[in-house]
């Protein structure tokens, strides 16, 4: 219980992953929210990476933190504006107007 | 080690439940503190087992650029004050359980993967080659980042350079009677078309009509 192990931080990142997903699937409000829980999975991924990467004692897991931090900002930057670009054009972005593709 | 336990507990606690504050709350603005709150929890976290540069750097990144770039496009939208219509909407209520389903579904297979899952003996000795121990984390990262990882570190940067410009590019709009200087136009311009040389009479001036 008071010895923390790899298993606890995995399981934390397990928790995180999921209610990035139920966030993703269960949105009704904005794209923007659907954006951040997307940082929300991807900071579960640098979780796992980091745990792994202390408890093998082996450095590859925070150097592929890093480019995946760099893939993350990279991500919310262009997200943003193609939000922003959509705002523009349609004049909102809750999540049950955005039907142009409705299959 | 119960001081380690605790806050352990402590942080990630404070992460689940901003986590799920992200989700859940009806102002925008408040889903991006929270997420700013969880990020700096993790960032603790990661200082505490051991990899401060990642911790510091994530503090940098994420609450310093992208949480402030969420929250400019936050404000710019004016979409902050829009009411959460989670379980109130009847027609479009079909794809919450499946949502559900869904979701822990991949969260148990994710705990039954933690639970029944093993380290080889030797693995430890055999992956632990690079982590230098008496030097420090950022050291550390550094002396393999630009040997072993230099190219997609480069790459990581034409990452940024392609992310950088797709932006401008696909916000840019040109705008109707806006005055905008001509850099062309204006280098090229030569002598007889800027200067005029006239002959001015004594007592009479010179009438100048542009």
């Amino acid at each position: 219980m008071f010895e923390v192990s790899l298993g606890h931080y995995l399981t934390l990142g397990a928790i995180i992953f999921t209610i990035g997903v139920i966030g993703i699937f269960l949105n009704r409000k904005n794209v923007i929210v659907i954006l951040m829980s997307i940082e929300l999975i991807l900071l579960a991924v640098n979780i796992n990476l980091v745990s792994f990467s202390i408890f093998l004692q082996n450095l590859s897991g925070q150097i592929f933190t890093l480019f995946i931090l760099t893939v993350a900002a990279a991500e919310a930057a262009i997200g943003l504006a193609i939000i922003v670009v959509y705002y523009r054009n349609a004049g909102t972005i809750r999540v049950e107007e955005i039907e142009n593709l409705k299959g | 080690m119960l001081a380690h336990a605790i806050f352990f507990y402590f942080f990630s606690f404070v992460a689940i439940i901003s986590a799920i504050m992200v989700t859940v709350s009806k102002n925008t603005v408040h889903s991006v503190f929270f997420l700013i709150l969880d990020f700096i929890s993790i960032s603790c976290l990661f200082i505490m087992i051991g990899a401060e540069f990642l911790g510091m750097i994530m503090l940098i990144v994420y609450v310093g650029a992208v949480a402030v770039l969420f929250l400019f496009v936050v404000m710019m939208l004016n979409v902050a004050q829009q009411k959460n219509q989670w379980f109130k909407s009847s027609d479009t209520s079909t794809h919450i359980p499946i949502g559900l389903i869904v979701s822990l579904i991949i969260f148990f297979e994710l705990i039954i993967v933690i639970g029944g899952w093993k380290y080889k003996p030797d693995i430890i000795e055999n992956f632990s080659d690079n982590l230098i121990s008496n030097s420090t984390n950022t050291h550390t990262i550094g002396s393999v980042l630009y040997t072993e990882y230099i190219h997609l570190f480069q790459i990581s940067g034409m990452i940024l350079l392609v992310a950088m410009i797709g932006a401008i590019v696909l916000t840019f709009r040109k705008r109707e009677g806006v005055k905008r200087q001509n850099y062309f136009s204006q280098i090229s311009r030569e002598k007889n078309q800027g200067v005029e040389l006239v002959e001015v009479k004594s007592n009479e001036g010179v009438k100048i009509d542009v």
